[in-house]
């Protein structure tokens, strides 16, 4: 069992590229940034999250900029999120005192945006002595373009310093002294703070038309505090009474930092090319929405209490989709847009040398079955829960139940999205069976009208249980297996109980479990496949997610306490803010894969859901304007 | 009535003015959509009214088209004073026109603008919006080709209109 809470650790400034977990998330819900330990924001793109990055020091240390605010010299070093918000607190110990950073990007309500001149997006920092005297060291330095692109610095005076990349601007602001740097590209400034004092620094960015200019002092402190308010108050809807409160908090409230809000679309990850294994090409870009996720993304939303996200989540999901329709894509930009290009940043190094750095992702060409299944189920959520969809939408999903009967029998790339080629998979065909069972389900309901479609609904439901029960199933494993007629391992059959495709207390299910959690887990935690099976050099770590499907199963499974006590084991690979990367390695506890991960924070609200049910706790509200016990 | 409004032809002066009002701001806002430039003058001139950006670029829609109007009366009466309205005289009308919004107005507008902050003063609770800069460089470095461009496709259009 890992454990990372660590307390004012020492921060060494030599050695490029931190652990992944050194980093936590700010973000204003349009696009978000990364800061390291040391106070180093190596990690933004502008303007919304797939766009070019103008920090990306994640990705190569050399060339591709920061922002960094920290003390001079030596230092210890303790984080948290202000209580139930995204703000950021970083306070670092130094030999002469105590410094305190607190990271946000600004956030307001629309009448207050009104009310002003809108800042596009607005990074703003504060550093404050709390003990003794610290000289504090700042540096900026944008590198538009993932660092390919040349920002052009302008002193505009009592305006701040300009960096001019094409018509964006980044333009900062700063309480301590700044000047251009050397080569004239970047600023620096040093500053001796006593105990009490305090600066602001506020970076904006604006591409669409003359920037607005925010106040720093007393201004930017009531900037910072609306933040904090902001956050409070969407985190104070959270309905939740069951186990493990602060992951469950800490993860809907990183949901929200990864939505879109314009759209309501809710993206995979902030980061492109956080390898899967150091040093290899298993470096995929996350920046964008896949519609996988949607069904545990609205149940999240829905029974923590968001409806407004969850329904725009699913508006977006619906939208999206009709622009392929009848079939679905595997990934969508934060637009909806599903042709998404893939391509390899050849200037960049890559995180510790993970080359190649990757725009765009390939897997939107992909054939991917599950999707009809968790999109539907999505939908079903929705209806069950009070929703109700528009003539428009459910025909929407009649014809995908349609699509789904057409080609449950054809070989996809499955739902790990491997470059190797199609095969049936188990786990695809299943859920082109959870897209016709809960289609028939709703019909039943009369929430959808399926018509003549509703027996041939049924008997390929039929037909696809027959596959399973027989091809997709081992005696001599004692297990269901991950391609039809073959022997693998995979963690995505843990759904099969989950779903309800089978009995989860029954044999068949409790076998499979054991056997996967005897050929993939590694203590606690749970490869997606045995490594090194994927056609791709070099192995990878075990897969957040599966883990915590383990939990669920197991919960599922009536073994509650095993699954909490296995849950609260994982929560321990967290870091030390509390979030999830894709992957934990097994043997170090460090995080691999792109960085934070709405999928593992999914799998961590769904396991502590199906926890709180299984443990009998109040069932948390679903509907609007219900009070519950709140977090 | 004077002859030089005489000469004027109201209706096709209103209606020339009105087209190429509609081309200039179509080029200019295409500008901003490619990112080839941030400067908005709906934007600049709404703003003086309202801190709302999505009111502003409204109200600025609005002004900016009346502006339009009133500038294509000062060519109709130009035209009269120099002779025939051709394309080339609108033309360079509108070259003239936009050399004298990029190196005139501009570096007045902190003056003139009681929303836009200044390099002396730095940002205050009402003046927050970022000044255009000579040549409105401020707002993208293809700026005043755009300003120039999108000026002398309405002097163009307006002589070539306007002289039918």
């Amino acid at each position: 069992m890992h454990d990372r809470s660590r307390p004012a650790a020492p921060v060494a400034l030599t050695e490029p590229y931190p652990p992944i977990g050194d980093y936590a998330l700010i973000g204003d819900c349009r696009t978000a940034a990364l800061v390291s330990r040391a106070g180093s924001l190596d990690w933004l793109c502008l303007p919304r999250f797939d766009s070019p990055a103008v920090f990306s020091a994640l990705l190569d240390w050399q060339t591709g900029g920061r922002f960094f605010v920290r003390p001079r010299g030596p230092f210890a070093v303790s984080r948290r999120y202000l209580g139930r918000t995204n703000l950021l607190e970083t306070t670092f110990e130094t030999p002469g005192g105590v410094l305190c950073l607190t990271d946000s990007m600004s956030v307001a309500d629309m009448d207050e945006r009104r009310r002003e001149m809108r800042v596009e997006h607005e990074v703003l920092r504060r550093v404050e002595c709390l003990a003794g005297e610290v000289e504090v060291e700042v540096g900026c330095d944008p590198r538009p373009l993932f660092g390919q692109g040349r920002a052009l610095l302008q002193n505009r005076r009592k305006l701040g310093f300009a960096f001019a990349a094409g018509p964006q601007v980044l333009i900062l602001q700063s309480e301590v002294p700044l000047h251009a740097d050397g080569a004239g590209r970047g600023v620096v400034g040093y500053d001796r703070l006593w105990r009490g004092e305090r600066r602001f620094l506020s970076l904006i960015a604006e591409s669409g038309g003359p920037a607005a200019i925010p106040l720093l002092g007393a201004a930017a402190a009531a900037r910072l505090e609306r933040s904090r308010l902001w956050w409070e108050t969407w985190a104070g809807r959270c309905r939740y009474d069951g186990p493990f409160p602060e992951a469950v908090l800490r993860s809907i409230l990183l949901l929200k930092l990864l939505t879109y809000a314009p759209s309501g679309a809710v993206i995979a990850a902030p980061t492109t090319s956080l390898p899967e294994a150091i040093g290899g090409p298993r470096n995929w870009d996350y920046r964008y929405c896949w519609p996988r996720d949607a069904s545990w993304t609205l149940t999240a939303f829905f029974d923590l209490g968001y409806q407004e996200e969850g329904k725009a989540f699913l508006s977006w999901l619906l939208y999206a989709t009709r622009r392929r329709h009848p079939e679905l894509g595997v990934l969508y930009d934060v637009h909806g847009e599903s042709r998404i290009p893939e391509y390899a940043l050849a200037t960049l190094d890559g995180y510790r040398g993970s080359r190649p750095v990757r725009v765009g992702n390939g897997a939107s060409g992909q054939l991917q079955l599950d999707v009809y299944g968790e999109l539907v189920e999505s939908a079903c959520e929705f209806v069950s829960r009070g929703g109700e969809l528009d003539r428009p939408q459910a025909r929407l999903l009649a014809r995908l139940g349609e699509t789904a009967c057409r080609l449950w029998r054809e070989p996809d790339e499955g739902i790990w999205e491997k470059r190797s080629g199609r095969f049936h998979h188990t786990f695809s065909k299943m859920m082109c069976w959870v897209a016709l069972d809960r289609l028939l389900a709703m019909d039943e309901r009369g929430k959808i009208a399926l018509g003549r479609s509703r027996e041939r609904f049924a008997r390929e439901c039929r037909e696809i249980r027959h596959a399973i029960e027989t091809a997709g199933w081992s005696d001599r494993l004692g297990s269901y297996v991950d391609v039809l007629g073959e022997e693998g391992a995979d963690a995505s059959l843990l759904l099969l109980g989950i779903y309800g495709f089978v009995d989860p207390r029954g044999a068949r299910f409790r076998s499979t479990f054991a056997h996967l959690d005897r050929t993939l887990g590694a203590g606690d935690l749970l490869y997606r496949y045995p490594p090194g099976t994927d056609g791709l050099p070099g192995g990878e770590a075990a897969f957040a997610i599966c883990s915590f499907w383990a939990v669920e199963a197991l919960a599922r499974m009536g073994e509650v306490e095993r699954a909490t006590e296995r849950f609260a084991h994982l929560l321990a690979y967290g870091n030390d803010v509390g979030l999830f990367a894709e992957q934990i390695d097994a043997a170090s506890g460090q995080f691999l894969g792109n960085f934070p991960q709405a999928f593992s924070h999914l799998g961590l609200i769904n396991a502590a859901l199906t926890l709180a049910q299984a443990e009998g706790a109040e069932a948390p509200a679903a509907t609007a304007g219900q009070t519950g016990a709140r977090v | 009535m004077s002859p030089l409004w005489a000469a004027l032809d109201l209706p096709r002066a209103l209606a020339a003015g009105f087209f190429s009002t509609v081309v200039m701001t179509t080029l200019m806002t295409a500008s901003q959509g490619f990112g080839l430039s941030r400067m908005s003058l709906p934007f600049l001139l709404g703003s003086v009214f309202t801190p709302d950006r999505n009111r502003a670029n409204v109200a600025g829609f609005a002004l900016h088209f009346v502006n339009g109007w009133l500038v294509s009366l000062l060519y109709a009466l130009a035209f009269a004073v120099m002779g025939r309205p051709s394309w080339w005289l609108g033309g360079i009308f509108g070259l003239v026109h936009g050399l004298f919004v990029l190196t005139a107005l501009m570096p007045l507008l902190p003056s003139l603008h009681p929303r836009m902050a200044t390099e002396d003063d730095g940002p205050t609770p009402t003046r927050q919006l970022e000044p255009p800069g000579f040549l409105a460089l401020n707002y993208g470095r293809r700026t005043p080709l755009i300003t120039l461009a999108a000026h002398l496709a309405y002097g163009a259009l307006f002589g070539a209109l306007y002289g039918r």
